[in-house]
C-alpha cells in the first residue's frame, strides 16, 4: 500500500535537480530570445546588422542548440535525476561530486558550442554543429550521465522499473550512439591544420544519410522519448491519477524505439538517396504514427475521471495541452513523410511550423509543467508564488504558438505552391524572389508569435524567482465558478 | 508484492505496483489503436511489394512496378521537351527581330523571358531592370554596347569581359598613376560634367579630344561598338556623378563583368531574354 511510509526515508540528491532547473530556466530565455531575434531577421534583414557575428547563419544554430540542448537538455537531465531517484527509492548513483561534474561539464559544452557558432566554428551539420573537441567533451559527460542514471536504476529498491525510466534510458543510450557515429570526424590539427576544423569520415550521400539518421532521431529520442519519460512521471503526479494503461505503455515503448530509428530517410526524399531507402523512411514513418500516439493516449486518458482539474489547475493544463500538441505533431510528421506530401512541403516553412508545434507545444509546454511542479517541492515551498501567473503564461504562450504555426502553415504551403506553379505556356509562374516577398507578412506574424512565447516565459521566470524566495501571492483560487457549479462538476 | 486494487473512478484494476505514489491501470490496448497500427503495417508491406524497398547483398528489391525516381524524372523532362519542341524549333530558326515581329512568338518570348530574367538577371540588374551601383540600368535608353535586339542578344550570349572567346571587351586606361597630372584629371572631370550639363567647365576640351574621344566620341555621346559610355546623358554607372566620383573613375577606372550565358541557358532562352530585355523600356 503506502510504501513511502513503510520504508525509511531516502536522502535524495535534490541539490543537483535544483541546479538543472535554474540552468534550464536561464537557457530557455536565451534560446527563446535568440529565436525571436532570428525570426525578426527573416522579416527584417537589416537586423543582421552587417556584422559576421550577428548574421542569421551564425545565430540560427545558437537558437536551435540553446532551445534543444541547453533548455531541453537541462530539463531532461534534471527531471531524469529527480524521477529516477524517486521511482527507484534510491539516492543518485556516483555521489554529489560526480553529479556536479555532469552538471558543469554539460554547461561548459553549451558555452563552448554557442560561442563557437558566433565565431564561425561549425561542422555545418544541422543540430550537430559543434566541432570535434566539443563533441569529445559531450561524449565524456554523456557517459558519466549514463553511469549515474543506470547506476541508480541498478541499485533501485523497487522490484520493477517504472515506465518513465525506460524512456529516459532509451533516450540516453540512443543519443550516445547517434552522437558518436554522426560526429566521427578527423581533426586536421593532427596534420598541421587549424585546431577548430575537422573532416567527417562519411562521404557524399552516406554522410547525408548518417546526418539525418542522427537528426531525425535527435527528434525521436531527445525530444520525444526523453520527454515522454518526463510526461510519464509528471502527468500522473500532477493529476494524482494512475497511468491509464500499463499494457499500452509497454507496447508503444517498444514499437516507438524500434520504428523511430528507421524513419530518418524521409528528410532526403527526392534526392540522390536510393529509392529503396526513401521507401523505408516513408513506410516506417507511417507505421510510427500509432506508437507515437500511444504516449498521447496514456497522457490524456490518465485524466479520465479527473477532467475538471483542467479548469482549476493551470500546471496540469500545460501538461495536457503539451500532450495534445504532441499528438498533433506526431500525426503531421508521418503525413509529411509521404512522398507526395513531401514534394510540396519539403524545403518550405511548413517544416519549420511542424518543428515548432512539437518544440513549443510539446517539449516546452511539458517542460514548463514539470518545472512548475518541481520548484515548490525542491525549495520546500507551500505552493507556487502565483497560479494566476501560470495561467497568464499558459494563454499568452498558447496564442503565440497558434500564431506561429498557422503563419508557417500558410506561408509554407503558399511557398510550395508558388514554387511549382506553371503558367499556361509551361513557364514557371514565380521567380524565387517573388516567393520571398510573398512570405514577408507571415514572417512578421511568426516573429510576433515568438515574442508572445518569450513574454509568457518571462512570467514563469518571475514566478519561479518569487517562489524560490518563499513569497506567496495572495490571490483568489483559479476556479472562480460559483460554489454550486463547482460542487456539481465534481460529481 | 503485487497489490492489485480496483480504481474507484474507472473501475479498472491496477497492476499492483507503485512508484513514488504512481500506480498504473491495467487497461487493455484501445481496439482502434491496434487496428490502425495493424493497418499501417499491412499498408507498408503492400508498398514493399510494389515499390523498391529492401536492400539485398548487392542490389535491392525492385517491386512489381519497378519504379525509379531517376527514370520518372527523365520521362517527365522528355515530356516537357516534347511539348516545347514546336516552340523551340520556331525560335531556333527565327532571328530576335523576327520573333518580336510575330505576335504569337513575341507573347511566348515575353512570358518565358519574364521568369528567365527574374531567376538569372535580377540579382544584378534589379527586379524591373532598374540596375544598381555598378550594374547598368536595363529600363532606360542608355546602352553601353548597343540597345538593338541583336546587340542585346550578343551581350547576353557572350557576356561582358567574360571568359567567352567572343566576349564584349574593353578597358578604360588608368589615367592616374603618373600618366595625367592631378590638375589635368580635374580638368577632364570638369569637362565631363560640362558635357552633361552639370556645371563644370569646357577648359578641358582639348584634353578630352586627345585622350577620351577615341572611345567616348568627339561629342562625348559614346561609341556603342567599343562599349564607350555616353557621357552627356547624366547617367552614371559608378558613383552619383559628383566631381570626386568622375575623377576617381578617370584616375583608376572600375570595370564590371557579366558572365556569358551561352552554355548556361539554351538558344531559345537567350532569344526570349533578348526580346524581354529589349521590351523593358529603352530598346533601340
Amino acid at each position: 500500500m503506502n510504501q513511502a511510509a513503510a520504508n525509511p526515508a531516502v536522502a535524495y540528491n535534490e541539490d543537483i535537480v535544483k541546479k538543472f532547473v535554474i540552468a534550464a530556466t536561464f537557457w530557455g530565455i536565451i534560446g527563446f530570445l535568440a529565436g525571436v531575434y532570428i525570426a525578426s531577421q527573416l522579416a527584417f534583414p537589416a537586423l543582421n546588422l552587417g556584422l559576421e557575428w550577428t548574421t542569421f547563419g551564425r545565430l540560427r544554430p545558437v537558437h536551435t542548440s540553446a532551445v534543444i540542448f541547453a533548455f531541453g537538455g537541462n530539463v531532461l537531465l534534471g527531471t531524469s535525476f529527480y524521477v529516477v531517484q524517486r521511482t527507484c527509492r534510491q539516492t543518485l548513483f556516483g555521489g554529489p561530486t560526480f553529479a556536479n561534474l555532469i552538471f558543469w561539464g554539460y554547461q561548459l559544452f553549451i558555452v563552448l558550442a554557442a560561442s563557437g557558432y558566433v565565431l564561425g566554428i561549425t561542422q555545418s551539420k544541422e543540430y550537430a554543429e559543434p566541432e570535434w573537441y566539443v563533441d569529445l567533451l559531450v561524449a565524456v559527460v554523456w557517459v558519466m550521465y549514463l553511469i549515474a542514471f543506470a547506476g541508480t536504476l541498478i541499485k533501485r529498491r523497487e522490484t520493477h522499473i517504472y515506465v518513465a525510466n525506460w524512456f529516459y534510458l532509451a533516450f540516453i543510450i540512443t543519443i550516445a550512439m547517434l552522437h558518436i557515429v554522426n560526429n566521427a570526424t578527423l581533426p586536421v590539427v593532427f596534420f598541421g591544420g587549424e585546431f577548430t576544423r575537422s573532416y567527417i569520415a562519411w562521404a557524399g550521400v552516406q554522410d547525408a544519410m548518417t546526418q539525418w539518421w542522427y537528426g531525425h532521431n535527435a527528434v525521436g529520442f531527445f525530444l520525444t522519448a526523453g520527454f515522454l519519460g518526463l510526461m510519464y512521471y509528471f502527468v500522473p503526479k500532477q493529476a494524482d491519477r494512475p497511468v491509464y494503461s500499463y499494457r499500452l505503455s509497454i507496447v508503444h515503448f517498444w514499437a516507438l524505439i524500434f520504428l523511430y530509428i528507421w524513419a530518418g530517410p524521409h528528410h532526403l526524399h527526392y534526392t540522390a538517396l536510393p529509392d529503396w531507402t526513401q521507401t523505408l523512411g516513408m513506410t516506417f514513418s507511417i507505421m510510427l504514427w500509432m506508437p507515437s500516439w500511444g504516449g498521447m493516449i496514456n497522457g490524456i486518458m490518465t485524466l479520465s475521471g479527473a477532467w475538471e482539474k483542467l479548469r482549476t489547475d493551470p500546471v496540469l493544463r500545460f501538461m495536457v495541452t503539451s500532450v495534445a500538441f504532441y499528438g498533433m505533431s506526431t500525426f503531421e510528421g508521418p503525413a509529411m513523410s509521404i512522398k507526395a506530401v513531401n514534394s510540396l512541403s519539403h524545403y518550405t516553412d511548413w517544416t519549420i511550423g511542424h518543428v515548432h508545434s512539437g518544440a513549443l507545444g510539446w517539449v516546452a509546454f511539458v517542460s514548463f509543467g514539470a518545472m512548475y511542479f518541481l520548484v515548490p517541492r525542491l525549495w520546500n515551498r507551500e505552493r507556487l508564488y502565483s497560479l494566476r501567473l501560470v495561467s497568464y503564461h499558459f494563454w499568452i504562450a498558447t496564442i503565440g504558438i497558434v500564431l506561429y504555426i498557422t503563419a508557417m502553415w500558410i506561408s509554407g504551403i503558399m511557398q510550395g505552391l508558388m514554387w511549382r506553379a506553371y503558367d499556361d505556356l509551361g513557364f514557371l509562374q514565380y521567380s524565387f524572389i517573388e516567393t520571398v516577398e510573398a512570405m514577408h507578412p507571415y514572417y512578421v506574424i511568426r516573429a510576433l508569435g515568438g515574442v508572445l512565447f518569450l513574454v509568457g516565459s518571462l512570467f514563469m521566470v518571475w514566478n519561479i524567482y518569487k517562489t524560490i524566495k518563499g513569497e506567496l501571492r495572495h490571490e483568489e483560487a483559479v476556479d472562480a465558478a460559483p460554489q454550486g457549479v463547482r460542487a456539481g462538476a465534481a460529481e | 508484492m503485487a497489490n492489485v486494487e480496483k480504481d474507484a473512478l474507472t473501475g479498472t484494476e491496477t497492476t499492483g505496483h507503485e512508484w513514488d505514489g504512481i500506480r498504473e491501470l491495467n487497461t487493455p490496448l484501445p481496439k482502434w489503436w491496434v487496428y490502425i497500427f495493424a493497418a499501417s503495417v499491412v499498408w507498408a508491406i503492400g508498398y514493399y511489394i510494389f515499390m523498391p524497398a529492401w536492400p539485398t547483398l548487392h542490389d535491392y528489391t525492385k517491386g512489381i512496378l519497378d519504379y525509379s525516381s531517376r527514370a520518372a524524372h527523365r520521362a517527365e523532362m522528355a515530356r516537357v521537351a516534347e511539348a516545347r519542341s514546336v516552340w523551340a524549333d520556331r525560335f531556333r530558326e527565327a532571328t530576335v527581330d523576327e520573333i518580336a515581329g510575330n505576335d504569337e512568338l513575341r507573347r511566348y518570348a515575353m512570358a518565358g523571358g519574364a521568369y528567365l530574367f527574374a531567376d538569372n538577371c535580377v540579382p544584378c540588374h534589379g527586379a524591373g531592370g532598374q540596375g544598381g551601383p555598378g550594374y547598368p540600368v536595363l529600363a532606360d535608353d542608355d546602352w553601353l554596347w548597343g540597345g538593338t535586339r541583336e546587340a542585346i542578344e550578343f551581350s547576353i550570349r557572350h557576356g561582358i569581359r567574360s571568359e567567352s572567346d567572343e566576349t564584349r571587351y574593353n578597358v578604360m586606361p588608368v589615367f592616374g598613376d603618373d600618366y595625367l597630372e592631378d590638375e589635368q584629371i580635374a580638368q577632364a572631370a570638369d569637362y565631363v560634367l560640362h558635357l552633361s550639363g552639370q556645371g563644370g567647365s569646357d577648359a578641358g576640351h582639348e584634353l578630352f579630344v586627345d585622350e577620351c574621344s577615341v572611345c567616348h566620341g568627339e561629342q562625348g555621346t559614346g561609341l556603342a561598338e567599343m562599349g564607350g559610355p555616353n557621357l552627356t546623358d547624366g547617367i552614371w554607372l559608378y558613383g552619383t556623378g559628383s566631381r570626386d566620383d568622375v575623377m576617381a573613375q578617370i584616375r583608376n577606372p572600375k570595370h564590371g563583368v557579366m558572365p556569358a550565358w551561352e552554355g548556361r541557358l539554351d538558344d531559345v532562352a537567350i532569344k526570349q531574354l533578348a526580346v524581354f530585355v529589349h521590351g523593358l523600356g529603352g530598346g533601340q
